[in-house]
């Protein structure tokens, strides 16, 4: 009984509510309209209009098409589930659900919010933060090399054989760009990453806050470099064009998904846009002070300043706070998905010798010279 | 003989391919902001927005059968039958009866159907007719949900034709 009565039951019931929440009444539809904005967007820089038929069931409302990913849903689940013949059974069932897992677990260290209530809007607030998210985030390979391997077709072979050398090339540069981050910071924890924004200006934007000095101006150029290989890396893991060089429509038939249809198709490509939305919120975390917003403000005592919006004000003003910084972040994110599909449907592929020349010669260079610049500017003004 | 085409040489700013990207980028948020402000011209909404106003007069749509004030113009003389390069006709002729005001024509279409999944609008059944009973008119969504529901028949074919007027080419001295 002694250790029933040790389990903190409020934590149990805050983190479900917050795990069910994240993934089931946020992730789940930022996935399925982030596919819908990219139809729509992708179509509206070609000159065309997109899917804008499909409204509310049995009227005449069309809403401009966004009923589109609803009935999407509803054809994944009512197509038959076709398993070939000659394909490894159990790796083939395996994968999909390898390619949609590590994207949604790294969403557990992000913190989406400030507080609420006083309880802190991150799932799971743990101190390896990044590492863990590296970690979770490099999984995701498996579900496309196992696929790729499995299906026994020499399209999804190749696809996966390709994700293989692009994930090693990109892991390297994505590991290093963030490093001048924790050389700065001290810490590899995101929560404490985002608070250290809030007060003292976003990494990439550091025109406010407390401790404005030279050294920030110094420092920013190397946060610049950071970002811009952090974020080219971000593309490469999440398969996005110009880097889609495992499925790679135009060479490899649809690459490792080749020989997947209904529902396991869709967690493919449910894990690909739930792996760009854990990537564009990485990217805000680190770089665009997450949760962070800051409103400038007057009032008597303190004159013209930034204020600081988050949940920690009593009573119905913290609620308020709290639920701005969510939507503040969401916010955040669905600009960067923007930018990633922006980004698609403007860049061609790249060919894969470049894009092995671009991973080694150029990012790791340029991400293992930054982390010197980083240290030198560091260690003359600490 | 092979020719071998020497690459170009690229200036400092083509190899940054930086400047490229940014170009291509910016063409396409343009073409996005003139599609939401509404300048970029797109193509007609087909269901709510018809192209029927815009239809030339030498369309040809789906063939119909048409009758004159006294009669039916088709005389089943077959020419359209055999012209017809998929062979959508059918025609199976009868016998005017004698005390017809039209006896001499001797010849009807107990049955005339036209196949529409064989049809390709070619327009030789109205070309080849002497009779000018059959022409191709600017109907052009012909649908159904059966291949039995794709023949149209006799009764169909004069009731998409209706009446016309004037005289046949065939009588009119000038012609």
């Amino acid at each position: 009984m002694d250790f029933f009565s040790g389990i903190d039951w409020f934590f149990i019931a805050t983190s479900l509510a917050k795990t069910l929440g994240i993934i089931f009444v946020v992730v789940l539809p930022l996935v399925s309209y982030t596919v819908y904005a990219e139809r729509r967007m992708s179509a509206l820089m070609q000159d065309r209009l997109g899917p804008n038929r499909v409204g509310i069931p049995f009227t005449n409302i069309k809403m401009h098409g966004l009923g589109q990913p609803i009935a999407d849903a509803m054809k994944f689940l009512l197509k038959e589930d076709l398993t070939p013949a000659h394909v490894n059974k159990f790796y083939y069932w395996l994968a999909p659900c390898l390619a949609m897992v590590p994207a949604l677990l790294t969403l557990a260290v992000i913190p989406f919010g400030s507080t609420l209530l006083g309880v802190p809007m991150v799932i799971a607030n743990v101190n390896i933060g990044i590492l863990f998210v590296f970690a979770v985030a490099s999984l995701s390979v498996y579900g496309i090399v196992l696929a790729g391997w499995s299906s026994n077709s020499k399209y999804p072979f190749l696809g996966g054989v390709r994700s293989t050398s692009q994930m090693i090339s990109y892991e390297l540069s994505l590991g290093l760009s963030v490093i001048p981050l924790f050389l700065l910071l001290g810490k590899l924890n995101l929560v404490d990453i985002v608070d250290y924004q809030a007060k003292n200006g976003w990494l990439l934007v550091p025109f406010w806050g407390e401790g404005w000095s030279w050294r920030r101006w110094l420092l920013l150029p190397p946060m610049v470099i950071s970002f811009v290989v952090f974020t080219i890396s971000i593309f490469a893991e999440t398969n996005r064009l110009p880097f889609d060089m495992p499925e790679c429509e135009t060479e490899l038939v649809a690459g490792y998904h080749t020989e997947y249809s209904s529902m396991k198709f869709a967690l493919f490509f449910l894990g690909e846009y739930a792996a760009m939305i854990t990537g564009s919120a990485l990217i805000v975390t680190l770089f665009l002070g997450g949760w962070d917003l800051p409103i400038p403000w007057w009032s008597h005592t303190a004159g013209f300043h930034i204020a600081l919006v988050d949940g920690s004000a009593p009573g119905i003003a913290g609620i308020l706070g709290g639920l701005f910084n969510i939507v503040t972040f969401f916010a955040k994110v669905a600009v960067l998905l923007g930018l990633f599909i922006w980004v698609r449907w403007t860049l061609p592929r790249f060919r894969y010798d470049q894009l092995m020349r671009l991973g080694w010669i150029f990012f790791f260079e340029i991400a293992l010279v930054n982390i010197f610049l980083t240290a030198g500017i560091l260690f003359y003004l600490p | 003989m092979a020719t071998i085409v020497s690459r170009p040489k690229l200036n400092f700013r083509e190899k940054l391919y930086l400047p490229a990207i940014a170009a291509g980028l910016a063409i396409t948020i343009k073409h996005l902001k003139n599609m939401l402000l509404g300048r970029t011209k797109v193509v007609m909404q087909y269901p709510e927005e018809k192209w029927d106003s815009h239809l030339p007069a030498h369309y040809r749509g789906a063939p119909v059968l048409v009758r004159d004030k006294e009669r039916e113009r088709c005389v089943a003389c077959q020419l359209c039958e055999f012209i017809c390069p998929p062979r959508a006709i059918r025609i199976k002729p009868g016998e005017l009866p004698r005390t017809s005001n039209f006896e001499k024509v001797e010849k009807f279409p107990l049955e005339f159907d036209i196949d529409m999944i064989r049809c390709i609008y070619c327009g030789l059944c109205e070309e080849v007719c002497p009779e000018q009973a059959i022409f191709l008119r600017k109907d052009y969504a012909i649908t159904g949900l059966t291949r039995a529901e794709m023949v149209h028949d006799k009764k169909k074919l004069y009731e998409m034709g209706g009446e016309m007027d004037g005289l046949v080419n065939k009588w009119n001295p000038k012609k």
